[in-house]
């Protein structure tokens, strides 16, 4: 009995047909997909993008260049000079991220004591000319300036668990 | 005239089949195979090195580009083998984390697996409907982590972060209604948990969508059936393990056989094949996908009961907490000391395997008693894999390689290192 229903199915298509079945329900679901760029998947608080230099919310720089984030940078991706600032204390003069070296692991973000470097929500970006991948001091800062509010709230949500 | 028999052709390193990197020198009588030459080091980095020039935590986001399709298993490998130097034990709750995301990290090899298997052979949609529950565990690594993939996420001694007690939403955009917004955010609506719970409970009918187009598929058994059969004998001389060995009908699992983390704890089946062909090595993974799902259940059940902390709590081999490290100099400059020195493991040497989506995957690790490892050795089960090609291959056809590699489930991060 068993032997001549398996003959009559593979002679019907039978599984192929389970799978188109398959198939034609699915092209009647809700689409999964989104319309990227205009729509975006979800980000969460703690997502690791474009680095940021912050500032105190009175305009001072935060970082002090303690140089501990390119200390702890497993891909040697920061440089940093320091001096002193036109206030007399210590700052960078220079701080340089390559973003074709880092690896993106968060840790010179983990090492900050004082939040300066964090890693931002942007995932989106890109580099015309050579030399584009360095993030100077400048460009940092201004990333920084333009996703504050963001960047505050993520750190906020994400405080206690760390 | 001499007749030519035997043609050598090049496949990869650039086929869409490879697999990334693989280059296969293969001798060909026709259009059958009568050797197979695989060439490794296109993907070289040279991970083992570098370890030895950093300090312990800081090669920890290398290990995530080892098997960069199986990342968190990666990094567990090495965390273990630091923590077996140090002699420390995660606390219970970082095992269970890491049991958790070692499964999802599981159904999610095996998902890309599944897709890239299917579409090397020649079934497109299943690769579509894999990716779609693939993006439900990458968003639980982000969340957790914050990156979809290379996460860095264990630490030893526990894992960096506890899970967040949101999951992030979807925005309301003008492209899209309300009320579907709302649908989309409705599984998002709980803690991350409860998105994880969600999902395995969608999952088994997944599965069974992928079972109706693949199992009985007759096509698909044509591609798979009776193609480079391993013998239990030969799958173990030949050192595989993972569900290559499982499906020549060994039942090995360092899961049940050498317990580590919780999993003595947790409940689950190890599925083994009977032929060691193509098809069973199929079976056995679609069927670790759903014991992976009954782990991942079992776990976000422990977790959701039972709080605490994910980080042991001693102050040499971790950092203090943030707040703490602001308010107090003791504590800022035991943040700076272990930042830029990290921590001493004692001279010793030890090896910590793990069940990684493709095997055992080892680390050897050798510390003089500094800061930084002596030598670090991974043991790739690909690497042994990929070593029988010859052997899987002989006396098939030219398109039944790319269905040995695809059943191999080859990844070069992890073979080239």
């Amino acid at each position: 009995m068993q032997g001549i229903r398996s003959f009559i199915k593979t002679f019907l298509l039978w599984e192929l047909l389970q799978g188109l079945w398959v198939t034609l329900k699915n092209l009647f679901r809700p689409k999964t997909t989104l319309n990227y760029p205009e729509e975006k998947t979800p980000q969460s608080p703690r997502f690791r993008g474009l680095h940021a230099l912050r500032r105190y919310p009175n305009g001072e720089e935060r970082c002090i260049a303690c140089k501990l984030c390119e200390a702890v940078c497993p891909a040697l991706a920061i440089t940093i000079d320091s001096g002193v600032g036109a206030d007399g204390t210590r700052r960078t003069t220079r701080y340089d991220i390559d973003l074709f070296k880092c690896i993106y692991c968060g840790f010179c973000e983990e090492a900050c004591p004082v939040d300066a470097i964090v890693e931002t929500r942007v995932l989106e970006y890109h580099m015309e000319h050579r030399g584009e991948n360095i993030m100077t001091k400048d460009k940092l800062l201004a990333v920084g300036e333009r996703f504050e509010p963001v960047i505050a709230a993520d750190r906020a949500a994400d405080a206690r668990y760390r | 005239m001499a007749e030519i028999r035997n043609f050598t052709m090049n496949f990869g390193p650039q086929h869409p089949a490879a697999h990334g990197v693989l280059r296969l020198v293969l001798e060909m009588d026709g259009e059958v195979i009568q050797k197979a030459d695989p060439h490794v080091g296109l993907l070289h980095r040279g991970t083992e090195k570098l370890a030895e020039s950093k300090v312990f935590n800081q090669s920890i986001g290398y290990m995530d580009r080892l098997d960069y399709v199986s990342m968190m298993c990666n990094e567990h490998a090495y965390v273990m083998a630091i923590e077996r130097l140090l002699g420390i034990e995660a606390p219970l709750r970082a095992q269970y984390v890491r049991v958790l995301f070692d499964e999802i990290t599981r159904i999610l090899n095996h998902l890309m697996w599944l897709g890239a298997h299917g579409l090397d052979i020649g079934a497109m949609t299943v690769f579509l409907y894999a990716f779609r529950e693939r993006e439900d565990l990458m968003d639980c690594y982000e969340a957790v982590s914050g990156t979809r993939m290379h996460a860095t996420y264990y630490r030893p001694g526990g894992v960096y972060r506890d899970l967040p007690d949101s999951m992030p939403k979807h925005q309301y955009s003008k492209w899209r209604s309300k009320k579907d917004v709302d649908r989309l955010n409705e599984r998002r609506s709980g803690s991350m948990l409860d998105f994880i719970e969600d999902f395995t409970r969608r999952f088994p009918a997944c599965i069974d969508e992928y079972e109706t187009l693949l199992t009985d598929n007759r096509i698909w058994k044509q591609r798979t059936v009776n193609i480079a059969v391993v013998s239990p004998e030969r799958a173990l001389q030949l050192g595989f393990t993972g569900p290559m060995l499982r499906g020549s009908g060994v039942e090995w699992d360092l899961r049940k056989k050498q317990p580590y983390e919780a999993y003595d704890r947790v409940d689950f089946d190890v599925p083994v094949g009977t032929n060691g062909d193509c098809y069973d090595r199929y079976l056995v993974r679609m069927e670790e996908l759903r014991q992976s799902n009954r782990i991942v259940a079992q776990c976000v059940d422990w977790l959701r009961s039972n709080p605490g902390p994910v980080m042991i709590d001693d102050r040499k081999l971790r950092p203090p907490p943030r707040e703490q490290m602001k308010g107090d100099m003791e504590s800022l400059i035991h943040h700076f000391k272990f930042m830029t020195e990290g921590y001493c493991v004692p001279e010793g040497e030890t090896y910590a395997a793990i069940e990684a989506p493709k095997g055992e995957l080892g680390v050897y690790l050798v510390s003089d008693g500094a800061n930084k490892p002596y030598r670090m050795k991974v043991r790739a089960p690909g690497f042994a894999h990929l070593a029988s090609m010859q052997e899987m291959v002989q006396g098939h056809m030219l398109a039944d390689v790319v269905a040995v590699i695809g059943s191999q489930d080859i990844v070069f991060g992890e073979i080239d290192r």
